[in-house]
């Protein structure tokens, strides 16, 4: 057998992992990883920043359901990709992470370009590697990818000393990874499932609340059947947002903080929450004494510490979405005593569905561009099929409100961390994993210019990424705490001084548009849409709007601020 | 309520698998009351047993979180159960002539052993559990204990009710 280096190693073994695209940047200690890169016909994405190749990675992964992959150097190139990382943590979403490292000999001198990335990137990697010997990598880059993808999926990070890319050994595809403490629950308990379909069965005022994991598992369809077979009325969290069809007469819209009226009082009202792939977030619960009170609970997850963390659980359910749905559903079907639930409830359903009536998600139109407009208008004209990455904040949460999902996979935001400038670089991950489809990042002023460094990707790969800003030049969510519940006092959120979008969209070669006038958002957005070039639309928004419903935080989610 | 349990944690023994799980203690704020490593007889595989604090809700999570790291092989919470403990105690404590004697005595009682003496001090060593260790910490007390190293518990499921 001939013998490989290193980085011919990583390589063949990227290959075998299925991967066809890496997002990366260049270094002092991974130049032989490149110098091999140049030799193969993987798909090298040159970013700007080692945080935008995390983030796009993280959005093909999301947008493709495979692992993602990232190639950074050592020293800052590896500290930039932690923003990324903890954003993947958060969110589950599996990517790996290569970085380079200092020889093994110099590590602990504190040599040029050193940094513990291991010791650093500990608590938001789902595991992590610092590989010593070149006899090792192969093994360690299987059981790397295995971790990332399986089970609730996660960020690894492997870290290779230079002296390990360089170094060479006899190559041997590693055998199937076996972890002796590590064995996630796929099949779920029948006997929790039968205790949960004794629960269904009972309930009068039943509900299903799903989350990232129905997305994860792709168990849409699963849920779908749970849901329309037994006229369940349904919720998602941000995380969850085209788990279940969003143009359904059972869905409620997301609940929470921003959620809509109709969700949240059904979640405070109901008798049965049927949890899936959820991990009741402090944004979804508000305060978790008084978060569906009445109701028992269900929790279905693959990971135990997601259950029963935040809220207590009647019946957890430890297993993959898709599996224990499918097996829910087969089960419900076999019984004759749920052969009348789906009728049974109607009064609920009426109920809910006066909610919506009275009080549904609303804005005021005005002789300014309204933000919730924009999206609306975005929603009717890509007839809901683009692929919309967001930021975070305002843009973030009207996006989720007036964008409808029918699809997993359509919605690319940063839940759990929240992480301003993530929606360029998702988009760019997104557009590459999906060149015939169209993505757009709905933005703001202010988290664009996070990573507006992307933008010069976009046009070097011929990425046609469409940019939405709603330009309210405010940090417009802070900026409403400010409002809400800081007397006005707006500090530190106005900018004084915004770059013009449409020459800075002009100047990395894309195409820049501008609208000023709601008469003139269609026209922009019918423009930008057509044009095959990535393009920045600059929607000169209300300055001083607001997202409602608003839950305060730590407040019980009926106690909504509507207007 | 809170309450003290011993665990008995079966990992890795690979390097960063002691950090992993400090890590995991401090970022989500749970207590850890001692911690004491050591290599089993299984090649590669080390015991930690730990002494932490918690409602039963944290403590659940606790476990589970543990059992989450990729390193963990097994988590088995020994409170509640039939189980030995020890813990090995070397206390320096000062001994003027006058209350030698009364010093040994107290050592004898908790069939401790004096493993250094000098003119003014013994260094006794005392196994035992946490009860016993502390009996013997506060007869000792009012001679002036001038120093203390402890091993933290370590514990082991009586046979009979071991799986």
């Amino acid at each position: 057998m001939s013998k490989l280096s290193g980085a011919q190693i990583l390589l063949r073994m990227l290959k075998e992992e299925g991967v066809d695209t890496i997002f990366g940047y260049p270094g002092g200690v991974v130049l032989d990883i490149y110098d091999e890169l140049a030799r193969t016909d993987l798909r090298h994405i040159l970013v700007r920043h080692e945080q935008g190749a995390v983030h796009a990675a993280d959005a093909y992964a999301r947008t493709t359901g495979n692992v993602g992959v990232c190639l950074v150097t050592s020293g800052p190139g590896a500290t930039n990709t932690v923003t990324g990382i903890a954003t993947a943590y958060m969110d589950s979403i599996p990517i790996v992470v290569f970085t380079g490292q200092v020889p093994t000999k110099l590590i602990g001198n504190d040599a040029f370009q050193e940094v513990d990335i291991v010791g650093i990137t500990r608590p938001c990697t789902k595991h992590n590697y610092l590989v010593k010997d070149v006899r090792d990598l192969a093994k360690t880059i299987k059981e790397a990818f295995h971790i990332a993808r399986s089970g609730r999926p996660g960020p690894v990070l492997v870290d290779l000393p230079k002296d390990v890319s360089i170094g060479k050994t006899t190559f041997k595809l590693p055998d199937d990874v076996q972890l002796r403490s590590y064995n996630p629950t796929y099949v779920p308990n029948r006997k929790q499932l039968k205790k949960a379909m004794d629960l269904i069965q009972k309930a009068e005022k039943p509900l299903i609340f799903s989350g990232g994991g129905v997305i994860l598992s792709r168990a849409h369809k699963e849920l779908t059947e749970l849901a329309c077979a037994n006229q369940i009325p349904v919720t998602s969290t941000l995380m969850g947002l085209g788990g279940f069809p969003g143009n359904e007469s059972l869905w409620m819209g997301m609940p929470g903080m921003h959620g809509t009226y109709r969700a949240n009082m059904a979640i405070s009202e109901c008798d049965l929450m049927i949890a899936v792939g959820v991990r009741f977030d402090d944004r979804v619960t508000g305060k978790t004494d008084e978060f569906a009170p009445k109701a028992k609970i269900v929790q279905i997850d693959i990971d135990p510490t997601s259950i029963q963390k935040n809220v207590q659980v009647h019946v957890p359910v430890v297993g993959d979405c898709k599996i224990s749905l499918e097996l829910l559903n087969q089960m419900i079907s076999q019984n004759n005593d749920m052969k009348n639930f789906a009728t049974a409830h109607d009064e609920w359903l009426d109920r809910i569905e006066n909610w919506k009536l009275t009080t549904p998600l609303a804005y005021e139109q005005k002789d300014v561009i309204k933000p919730q407009f924009v999206i609306e208008k975005l929603f009717e004209l890509t007839k809901g099929e683009a692929i919309i990455t967001t930021e975070v904040g305002q843009n973030q949460m009207w996006a989720a409100q007036y964008y409808h999902f029918n699809e997993p996979g359509r919605f690319i935001s940063s839940g759990g961390l929240g992480t301003m400038g993530f929606g360029l670089p998702a988009a760019v991950g997104a557009q590459v994993a999906a060149p015939d489809k169209l993505v757009v990042d709905i933005a703001g002023d202010g988290s664009i210019q996070m990573n507006i460094q992307e933008m010069a990707t976009a046009v070097q790969y011929n990425l046609p990424v469409k940019i939405v800003i709603l330009n309210n030049g405010f940090l417009g969510m802070v900026r409403q705490w400010q409002q809400l519940f800081y007397d006005k006092c707006y500090s530190s959120t106005k900018f004084q001084h915004t770059p013009d979008f449409v020459k800075l969209a002009e100047a990395y070669g894309a195409v820049g548009l501008r609208a000023t006038k709601p008469g003139e958002v269609e026209k922009v957005l019918k423009e930008g849409l057509a044009c095959n070039k990535a393009v920045i639309m600059d929607f000169v928004v209300e300055p001083e709007e607001c997202v409602y419903p608003m839950v305060p935080a730590g407040a019980p989610i009926s106690n909504m601020l509507l207007v | 309520m809170t309450k003290k349990h011993i665990l008995s944690i079966l990992v890795d023994n690979e390097p960063g698998v002691l950090s992993r799980i400090a890590g995991l203690f401090s970022g989500r704020g749970y207590n850890i009351e001692s911690l004491c490593v050591a290599e089993t007889v299984e090649l590669n595989v080390s015991r930690i047993t730990m002494v932490t604090k918690g409602d039963s809700m944290i403590l659940e999570q606790i476990k589970k979180q543990l059992n989450k790291l990729i390193n963990v092989i097994k988590v088995a919470d020994l409170t509640d159960q039939e189980f030995v403990e020890r813990e090995l105690v070397l206390l320096k404590v000062n001994a003027k002539t006058e209350n030698r004697a009364e010093i040994l005595r107290v050592t004898d009682i908790f069939r401790g052993q004096v493993v250094d003496v000098g003119l003014e001090h013994f260094t006794i060593s005392i196994t035992g559990d946490a009860d016993k260790v502390n009996a013997i910490l506060s007869l000792l007390k009012p001679f002036g204990i001038r120093e203390i190293a402890r091993t933290g518990s370590i514990a082991m499921f009586r046979e009979n009710h071991a799986k």
